[in-house]
């Protein structure tokens, strides 16, 4: 039991990255990310309740170039999660876990975030105002 | 009626002393939350740059209401589980993991707690 100093697997340092592994990792970062990002999330309903002064001034922090850049990260986090996590429950419920349909589905997951997180941005800018 | 006995069901429960409960809830919570986030977008982008007025009066409304309070729930009960998830792989000094936890579960709730009052504040004032 004393074993303290034995390796500990995986091994990060020594695999090649792969589909695979990256974009598990990126689910446990995004999962991270977003947890933080919840904090933006909570201040602006808290400023709105706040009254009219909290709420411009959470509009003013949120709709500066680094809020837009926190927050067009945090969309694509957003996304990322969603999708990977719905690949997931696909393999919770014991599909696509065949090699071929686990890359497949690996790319699907990376065009389909990226595609909603440009979606939703053109949406703001061009489709509700601003 | 079960027919597995005392000691099998116990021992079904695994290492973890809860059994699969864990695993259902974060699961339970990733299917709510699949349509609250794509609702919570779409509605978000769609109120790009309101004001105080627009915004209190569109929070304001019992179903946007309604719908807030339910991502709130499910989003912080989720990262909760999944930041649990984590902590436990990556703190392998047990009182760091423990005050770690506590810390989390506070955030969590007091974070949920102020989502949902603010959400209510906007209903009953705004």
């Amino acid at each position: 039991m004393a074993t303290t100093n034995r390796p500990l697997s995986p091994h990060l340092q020594v695999y090649r990255p792969q589909l695979t592994s990256v974009l598990s990792i990126l689910h446990r970062g995004t999962g991270i990310a977003l947890a933080v990002g919840t904090l933006l999330l909570i201040y602006w309903l808290a400023a709105a309740a706040g009254g009219p002064e909290s709420f411009a001034q959470a509009q003013e922090l949120i709709g500066s170039w680094i809020g837009r850049l926190l927050l067009f990260g945090w969309t694509f986090a957003l996304f990322y999660h969603l999708c990977n996590g719905i690949r997931h429950l696909f393999w919770d419920g014991g599909y696509g876990l065949e090699l071929p349909d686990v890359y497949r589905s690996g790319w699907m997951v990376v065009t389909g975030s990226l595609a909603l997180t440009v979606l939703s941005w053109l949406f703001g800018y061009f489709g509700g105002g601003l | 009626m079960s027919l597995r006995s005392p000691i099998g069901r116990v021992r079904g429960l695994g290492s973890a002393k809860e059994g699969v409960s864990h695993w259902w809830s974060q699961r339970m919570t990733a299917v709510a939350l699949v349509p609250l986030t794509l609702w919570f977008v779409a509605a978000v982008t769609s109120h790009v740059g309101a004001d105080h007025a627009e915004m209190a009066a569109w929070v304001g409304s019992p179903v946007t209401a309604g719908l807030f309070i339910l991502l709130i729930a499910a989003t912080f009960y989720h990262a909760y589980l999944g930041l649990q998830t984590v902590i436990e792989d990556y703190f392998h000094s047990e009182a760091a993991k423990v005050v770690t936890l506590v810390l989390i579960k506070g955030a969590c709730l007091v974070l949920a707690l102020i989502g949902v009052l603010s959400v209510l504040t906007l209903l009953f004032e705004g």
